[in-house]
């Protein structure tokens, strides 16, 4: 799609569209009660499922919207190579700012937009330091642990052997269970 | 519209269909997925760079990441307003140091509590750069592309998080 290839292109096109996608973005996250940090906490005390209710509705839609981009030819995936190394080791550092912080990245900013002065002045404080902690020390963690272990596919359907659609409706009827299965117990 | 503005939360369905929509959209109209984290280190480097020009010859992070005002930079900001207009629209903006959860375990002191969100901001961008992404470039467009290094990292912010979490509350917080 050349018009598509011209947009991605045009920059000042693309500040302004990141602009409008982050506001309907921290509009949604808002109204999904997800910037609040007593309903991450509760997430991840296993107290409320509010943020994988919306996770998963999310990805519910994305997964079959995304797929279907790609296949009639409206946009590419962006998947890279993962590793132990990287994504678990990582993953885990991630969990404990995670529960310490109780938001993440892009909570924390809606965070602070509904008036949380600790988001404001402590975490997002936070992540800009850390941010700049592992551009300094990117060259060493590069070296010694991001390629560790490799996965062994890119995607799923690779690791499964498995028609892409094929996993897809699978994930979708899995995703979906959980929601209802959720919904049934009244969590 | 207004009766769709104005109610306090949606159901978590609802929002979640939301966002779902505008990571399509991030496909489509911006070529990329969409995440949170990687503003961050955009943010820090024209930070830096206002110190130092040079900074990204010196900092091979920065050529990767590349310290410019764009659309992945912009996201930032965005949420930010966006989270101000619900909130508002709602009724629900107030300003506010310490969060109830954390006061009924840790005390009302909003400089204690402010110190403890610093440095979990600080483990939080650490951890999300390590992995490559957060729990919106990896929790929904990675797993969303059936990325494999996404679905891992997934799992571990809440394998962490929910550990991390009873620690928190359960052990330190008696």
């Amino acid at each position: 799609m050349p018009l598509l290839t011209r947009l991605h292109q045009n920059g000042r096109a693309q500040i302004v569209i990141g602009l409008g996608i982050g506001i309907a973005f921290g509009f949604f996250l808002q109204k999904g009660g997800v910037t609040d940090y007593n309903v991450i906490i509760g997430q991840l005390l296993l107290e409320n499922f509010v943020v994988v209710k919306v996770m998963l509705s999310a990805v519910i839609v994305a997964m079959i919207g995304v797929n279907l981009l790609v296949h009639i030819g409206y946009a590419q995936l962006h998947v890279s190579p993962g590793s132990l190394g990287s994504n678990m080791i990582g993953g885990l550092i991630f969990g404990v700012g995670f529960a310490l912080l109780g938001l993440c990245p892009g909570t924390v900013a809606g965070a602070a937009g509904t008036g949380a002065l600790d988001a404001l002045f402590g975490g997002i404080i936070g992540m800009l330091v850390g941010a700049g902690l592992f551009a300094d020390f990117y060259p060493k963690i590069k070296a010694r642990f991001l390629s560790c272990a490799p996965l062994p596919a890119q995607t799923l359907p690779e690791l499964l052997r498995l028609n892409r659609w094929v996993v897809i409706g699978i994930a979708e009827i899995v995703m979906i269970g959980i929601l209802l299965m959720l919904a049934y117990l009244g969590w | 519209m207004s009766g769709i503005l104005f109610p306090a939360t949606w159901s978590p369905y609802a929002a979640g269909v939301g966002i779902g929509v505008l990571v399509c959209l991030s496909f489509l109209l911006c070529n990329r997925p969409l995440g949170a984290s990687s503003a961050y280190v955009k943010a820090r480097g024209l930070l830096e760079k206002t110190v130092d020009p040079h900074v990204e010859e010196k900092k091979e992070y920065y050529r990767e990441i590349a310290p410019r005002v764009d659309g992945v930079l912009m996201i930032l900001p965005g949420i930010v307003i966006g989270a101000f207009i619900s909130a508002v629209l709602s009724g629900q903006f107030h300003l506010s140091w310490v969060p109830g959860l954390w006061s009924a375990t840790f005390g009302d002191n909003a400089i204690v509590r402010v110190l403890a969100a610093f440095t979990g901001g600080i483990i939080l961008a650490f951890g999300a750069r390590w992995a490559g992404g957060c729990t919106s470039g990896h929790g929904i467009s990675g797993t969303s592309q059936l990325s494999l290094a996404s679905i891992v990292s997934a799992a571990c912010f809440f394998i962490g998080g929910i550990a991390a979490a009873f620690v928190i509350f359960y052990v330190v917080g008696v």
